[in-house]
């Protein structure tokens, strides 16, 4: 039913410029993979790659364990979902539907059961002959995927198709994607630059920059240990601070600051003596009103509060003017400490990092 | 009108409107409401005018009802015009499609400039530039003798061949510019959203970007069977005795017989029976007028 997705060291360029370089990742069959990362840092050009636009500068992609170089699109087993679907706006939904069908051969009466069929399922009963522009932002959506299952494809690949919607039908339309792709088995593979699309939906995410595939690793494990700086700052929020690695015992590292020393995990890549980064996540951090010996901590004040619903951000001026941000729990008998409150503000050394900056490829790994 | 005089001011929308109706009265409603009238009227002598024999009648029209010759030239100038305009689609769509989709937008400016720069010399001069390279002693012959595909000199310039190629040069970008218009406006996205659900090139075109770039085509086949159809300067350059175009009779008419009234009557018999013919056509492929005014 799916197949396994293998890109095995490939890399693009676009004239000078290398929009993809030596990505080494294996997509498992049924999988639900996103590629995340910021605009232009060669998530597309991926898409485009595996579908069969283009054929990599170097390297391989190998789709159940088959070289597809000079195998054109339309005889590859994947489908892509457009981001902005592309649905054919002459033809009625139906034949949009069944066009993969009809390029078989497939007679019109079995192609119109397969509509209804593939109609039931994305739920979208009674639209067969309607327009495409008859049809709502979610409805369009629902008939692209519809499309793109109609071929049976081995591999889904969809390039951000919800960026689109309003933020109510995103997520409702993230559970039923997770859902389509668990009913099909259908190995996805996901573009988004929207971090909690990824989180949510995938059973493993790559994080890239700069064409470089910096982490490639469970929701869980990207969020909660970041290889690098890059997918620390990229995925979700973090207080930073910049020092200098002192010691190391037991995988926790001294680090120096000018705002004093803190003990932290050490990263790869990083050993005593690098000038480096300290990474804490705001949800991580606590306010007191006392230092706490066996944790890190730092003297602020409250500069700024933001409820947002279920938890208010709490933002905190150390003595040299930066701030740093405090995530709390909303809790109306607990509330959070007053505007201009002096207090401490504490880490535990467990939970955070100190980490190189992003793989840019140049250097060996 | 509102909206014209809120965005230009008054005087400005005045002289716009003013110079738009002058163009359409001036220009083209009076002079054919002209010839409609003398067509309907007998060629009389001077002092005949005004006087009993001056009378509006449909003999002129008749006239061409009565001539078969004149018929048959007729329905040539339709069959070969039609045939031109075939030539011209067939010709344009996969350059308007490489224009559109495939060339990068600077190779595609370049490559318009050497398409239009042709159109800037009169079109006199062009049809005359095919009699030279059509002709017994041409360039064509010499080439094609030179390089051994035919023995001796071929007559290019007998038959409607020769009008046929004039008219294809003539008008062939009346054909190109609707029609990449059309497709350059379609998504690429689709174009590829067929290739990855597994058409091949042609059915991608076929239920793709054809449907899409219809009314490109259609309005560029009545642009290039009106313009062929009423073409006068590639005809008298490029037929023979045995290719006669209608608008050569319709000259002969005017010019030669000094009969205008025949004239404007066989004018408007071209006019109204290309229309019919267009129409007809746009029934058969099931095309709209609204769709070739976009």
């Amino acid at each position: 039913m799916s197949e396994d997705v293998h890109l095995s060291q490939i890399s693009m360029d676009f004239g000078s410029f290398r929009a993809v370089n030596n990505v080494e990742v294996t997509i498992k069959p049924g999988e639900f993979f996103s590629f995340l990362g910021p605009s232009g840092c060669g998530k597309t050009t991926i898409l485009r790659l595996i579908s069969g636009f283009m054929d990599p500068t170097e390297g391989a992609i190998k789709i159940g364990g088959k070289d597809m170089r000079g195998i054109r699109p339309n005889a590859r087993p994947t489908a892509l979902i457009f981001q902005n679907l592309a649905l054919f706006p002459l033809m009625p939904i139906w034949e949009n539907i069944t066009f993969g069908l009809e390029v078989r051969g497939v007679p019109k009466a079995i192609r119109r059961a397969k509509a209804e069929e593939l109609l039931q399922l994305v739920d979208l009963h009674d639209s067969a002959d309607k327009r495409v522009s008859q049809l709502s932002g979610g409805q369009k959506q629902r008939v692209a995927i519809a499309r793109a299952l109609a071929v049976e494809p081995k591999v889904m690949l969809l390039d951000e198709p919800l960026s689109a919607l309003d933020l109510k039908l995103r997520q409702h339309m993230r559970a039923e994607l997770r859902a389509i792709q668990k009913r099909t088995g259908v190995t996805f593979i996901y573009i988004t630059h929207d971090q909690g699309e990824a989180l949510a939906m995938s059973d493993r995410v790559g994080v890239m920059s700069q064409g470089v595939l910096q982490q490639v690793a469970t929701p869980q494990e990207i969020y909660n240990n970041p290889t690098n700086g890059f997918v620390a700052s990229f995925v979700g929020e973090n207080n930073v601070f910049t020092g200098r690695v002192k010691s190391v015992s037991d995988g926790i590292a001294v680090f120096d600051t000018p705002k004093g020393n803190f003990s932290a995990k050490l990263g790869q890549n990083v050993s005593v003596g690098d000038t480096s980064k300290l990474y804490v996540r705001p949800e991580f951090c606590t306010l007191h009103r006392e230092a706490d010996a066996k944790a890190n901590s730092i003297a602020v004040e409250v500069s700024e509060i933001a409820f947002e619903g279920n938890f208010v951000n709490v933002f905190v001026k150390d003595h040299s003017g930066d701030t740093h941000m405090v995530q709390v729990q909303n809790d109306p008998a607990v509330p959070p400490p007053a505007l201009q409150t002096s207090c401490q503000m504490v880490f535990n050394p467990a939970s955070c990092m100190i980490l190189a900056e992003a793989n840019t490829g140049h250097s060996g790994h | 009108m509102q909206e014209l005089i809120r965005r230009y001011g008054i005087s400005l929308s005045v002289i716009m409107a003013a110079m738009t109706a002058f163009w359409l009265l001036a220009l083209v409603v009076i002079p054919n409401l002209v010839l409609f009238k003398f067509s309907f009227r007998l060629y009389l002598p001077v002092d005949q005018l005004g006087g009993p024999n001056d009378v509006y009648t449909l003999k002129n029209y008749i006239t061409f009802f009565d001539s078969p010759i004149h018929i048959n030239v007729f329905f040539a100038t339709i069959m070969y015009s039609s045939i031109v305009t075939i030539i011209c689609l067939i010709v344009t769509y996969p350059i308007a499609y490489m224009l559109a989709k495939v060339l990068k937008p600077t190779d595609t400016a370049t490559f318009f400039l050497v398409l239009l720069i042709p159109l800037w010399v009169s079109e006199i001069l062009r049809s005359f530039a095919w009699f030279i390279i059509l002709s017994a002693q041409g360039p064509l012959n010499a080439f094609l003798v030179g390089i051994g595909l035919i023995e001796k000199p071929i007559r290019w310039i007998t038959g409607f061949q020769a009008v046929v190629v004039g008219l294809v040069y003539a008008y062939i970008l009346f054909m190109l510019l609707p029609i990449y218009n059309a497709i350059q406006a379609l998504d690429t996205n689709q174009i590829e959203a067929s290739q990855d659900l597994g058409a091949s090139t042609w059915r991608t075109h076929w239920r793709v970007v054809i449907p899409h770039s219809k009314p490109g085509i259609a309005s560029g086949c009545v642009m290039v069977f009106m313009l062929c159809a009423g073409s006068v300067v590639v005809p008298s350059t490029l037929a023979s005795t045995n290719s006669r175009w209608f608008t050569e009779i319709i000259q002969q008419w005017m010019f030669e017989g000094l009969d205008w009234n025949v004239g404007s009557a066989y004018a408007f018999l071209l006019l109204v029976l290309c229309i019919v013919f267009v129409s007809l056509v746009m029934r058969v492929l099931n095309v709209r007028l609204v769709d070739i005014a976009k």
